[in-house]
């Protein structure tokens, strides 16, 4: 029994790797027929092509690496900002549909079935269409609040701008980092005090912060939008790409998120309801120190997939234009021929980021499971 | 957010329908702001949606002119297009054969649905029904004139790349769940990395792969068209998200029916084959719905790489010089096609789930 173990498995591993050795021998006998040199040594050549936005400076005669640097920082920042999103439009969306008011559950089901009935690929291409082909330019930008302007150039909204985004920045995590750790001291001891005086903490401590950032950078200014000449000047204009794939991955990825925040609540018995309303806590303290703190544990493991779905439907930005890893990979392999390399840069990206943020979700959820003897 | 269970409301089940549904609308201050606001919202967005959609709609406008005139949809652009979008380039008097491909495709799915048929047997219907489809489409037997598949296109395209994808992808799913619950720790060890390599990127990364790296694959010369390439790359994604999934359902099994297999002196294949999948795959029919129901809508993206599908071809038909603008009634049209059948396997997997709960509560 043993013997035949062991005999199997190694014929899984010598097939696994006859299969590699030949297709690493095909592919290498290829890249020569084709003179096409293998290796990583093309990231430091100039890129040549120009990157529609940027979160870092970036010209046609940085190198290659730099553009796929640009194409992760434009990644994750779709990504966060669409997890935020969705994480609360989601959360909306699944309370609502457990609404006893008829309507709003109604209103709130046909909406979610909706979006997780259709491809997102596909409301990608309505968003985008909708926003270049649909809207005004900018002279007749929509005008839904005041310093919003939505035209085919994409969105324009009211930003702050001067002082040291930097260091403003690295004062604000340090300022919470010290406002987590006092909280969970205070937590612990279980002192009343403590605990209220930590409370009042966050203000004091980001107020302090904010004003250091100030000073340390100059003045930071609330920059409103102004059209001058063919656009707009000043405040934060988004792209029409990327708020094509912003409003698509939210609105379809919170479908999702209401369906596990849905039953997450519902995963809580009634006894539980009914026991912390006998105690005589109001409604709001019932979901906030009893169904919350319970449903978190059954929301948490889904939530983290919808979270890496996000991640990865962000990869459709190449369909729409929208310079992330992919698109920028993609523009990089054609140019250069690194068909190989190209792809391990795009898997070994996605990779990462799908490996922290299980780990980071993994840590969460051991912290807030139950702990049973 | 006033309470949760109907026993907030123990007088609720007392009243009639009316007094419930005004309970239901107004019980509370805050669902009466609610309800108000919704209304309000609906009785800006539907008559609107209806103008838009139906009253104000040019259904038979001879051409593009005739359409920009009126302020509704342009229908006859897709009743113009309709050919183009749901069966592609296939040449025209030929196109019967799609069409019948993709309601045998469509038969085979609904009878895959009945619990009848939930059988061993039935992965002989999928065979005879898939090489049935093959046939139509490729031709070249039974007197049918050969039809390369670059021509291939539209609805019968997505069908195929979806039901052709869980047709491969299941059996391979199935064995990776099986591999990672081994005890070999190398057989276990090589499907846990395919497994999480696979989950840990997008599909479209895979495309990719498929249409550059497949190539420099192999030996030259040989070469596998487009379209094989990209149902390779749909089956082996789907099959790490079929795995996972039966991996869920084995690991529902209690370990006394392993037990009772070995003490009847069965071996691995036959424990697995007749006791213990048998079970686990019942278990889990609701969530693989799901991942097929993903599969379907995930065939979408194959228009990156250029191959012919139904969003490509809604993309082809938007691009006619002579009807440029019409690009939202194309996309409500083939939006409306991915929604019929995904809310279909949804219904299906939520009445599944719903049947087997009164089942185990009798």
């Amino acid at each position: 029994m043993r013997w035949r173990a062991l005999l199997y498995q190694a014929v899984l591993l010598a097939a696994v790797g006859l299969v590699v050795w030949y297709l690493l021998a095909n592919t290498l006998d290829n890249l020569r027929a084709r003179n096409i040199a293998t290796g990583f040594g093309f990231l430091g050549d100039e890129a040549g092509f120009a990157i529609g936005e940027s979160m870092v400076a970036y010209t046609p005669a940085d190198t290659y690496g730099r553009a796929l640097w640009v194409g992760v920082l434009n990644t994750l920042r779709v990504a966060a900002v669409g997890i935020v999103g969705a994480t609360l439009l989601g959360t909306l969306l699944g309370i609502a549909r457990l609404s006893h008011n008829w309507l709003v559950s109604a209103a709130a089901g046909t909406y979610i079935e909706t979006m997780r009935n259709i491809p997102l690929l596909l409301q990608l291409f309505f968003w985008y269409a909708l926003i270049t082909e649909s809207t005004p330019g900018p002279r007749q930008a929509l005008n839904p609040l005041p310093g919003v302007f939505l035209s085919n150039r994409g969105l324009a909204i009211p930003w702050l701008e001067g002082g040291a985004p930097g260091i403003t920045v690295l004062i604000v995590l340090l300022a919470m980092a010290v406002c987590v750790v006092l909280y969970r001291r205070a937590v612990r001891d279980q002192s009343t005090e403590a605990y209220l005086a930590v409370r009042m903490l966050p203000v004091l401590l980001m107020s302090v912060a904010l004003l250091t950032a100030w000073w340390a950078g100059g003045p930071m200014q609330w920059q409103v939008p102004q059209l001058k000449g063919f656009n707009f000047q000043g405040g934060l204009t988004l792209s029409p790409e990327f708020v094509a794939l912003l409003v698509g991955l939210v609105l379809y990825t919170s479908a999702f998120v209401a369906e596990v925040v849905r039953s997450g609540i519902q995963a809580i018995g009634s006894g539980q309801w009914n026991a912390a309303r006998a105690l005589g806590l109001a409604p709001r303290q019932v979901l906030r120190l009893v169904v919350l703190p319970q449903a978190l544990r059954v929301i948490v493991p889904p939530m983290t997939s919808q979270y890496l779905n996000l991640t990865k439907n962000s990869s459709l930005a190449v369909a729409i234009g929208y310079p992330d890893i992919v698109s920028i990979a993609n523009t990089t392999l054609n140019q250069t021929g690194q068909a190989i390399e190209g792809i391990m840069v795009i898997m070994a990206a996605y990779l990462t980021v799908s490996l922290s943020i299980s780990v980071l979700m993994n840590w969460y959820n051991r912290r807030i499971a139950l702990v049973e003897r | 957010m006033a309470g949760h269970t109907t026993a907030a409301y123990p007088h609720t089940a007392l009243k009639s329908w009316p007094a419930r549904l005004a309970a239901s609308l107004f019980g509370s201050p805050l669902n009466a702001v609610l309800t108000v606001l919704l209304v309000w919202l609906l009785f800006m967005a539907v008559p609107a949606a209806l103008e838009w959609l139906l009253f104000d709609a040019a259904f038979d406008a001879a051409d593009a002119q005739e359409c920009r005139s009126v302020s509704g949809a342009c229908w006859a652009f897709v009743a113009h297009k309709h050919r183009l979008i749901l069966l592609g380039i296939y040449p025209y008097d030929e196109q019967w054969r799609p069409l019948l491909a993709s309601v045998i495709l469509v038969a085979v799915i609904v009878c895959s649905c009945i619990r009848r048929f939930q059988r061993r047997w039935l992965a002989g219907v999928w065979l005879i029904g898939l090489a049935a489809a093959g046939i139509l489409m490729w031709g070249g037997v039974f007197g049918l004139v050969p039809v390369e598949n670059r021509l291939w296109g539209g609805l019968p395209l997505t069908l195929m790349l979806a039901t052709f994808g869980v047709a491969g992808a299941f059996p391979l799913g199935v064995l990776l769940a099986l591999g990672r619950r081994s005890e070999l720790p190398a057989i276990k060890a090589v499907c846990v990395v395919y497994i999480e390599l696979i989950r840990g990127v997008p599909l479209i990364s895979l495309l990719f792969m498929s249409s550059v790296m497949l190539p420099l694959f192999l030996p030259e010369g040989v070469g596998i068209d487009k379209l094989l390439r990209a149902q390779i790359a749909i089956i082996m994604f789907a099959a790490a998200y079929i795995a996972e999934t039966v991996r869920g359902g084995l690991q529902a099994i209690p370990k006394g029916q392993y037990e009772g297999a070995a003490s009847l002196g069965l071996g691995y294949w036959q424990t697995m084959g007749t006791v213990i999948l048998p079970q686990a795959l019942t278990v889990v029919i609701g969530p693989l719905v799901g991942i097929f129901i993903s599969l379907f809508k995930d065939t979408s993206l194959v228009m990156i790489i250029g191959i012919f599908d139904l969003t490509q071809a809604a993309k082809v038909a938007i691009s006619d010089p002579q009807w440029q603008g019409f690009s939202a009634e194309a996309y409500v049209f083939i939006g409306a096609i991915y929604f019929v059948f995904c809310f279909a396997m949804s219904r299906y997997s939520r009445w599944l789930e719903l049947s087997r709960r009164t089942e185990s509560t009798r």
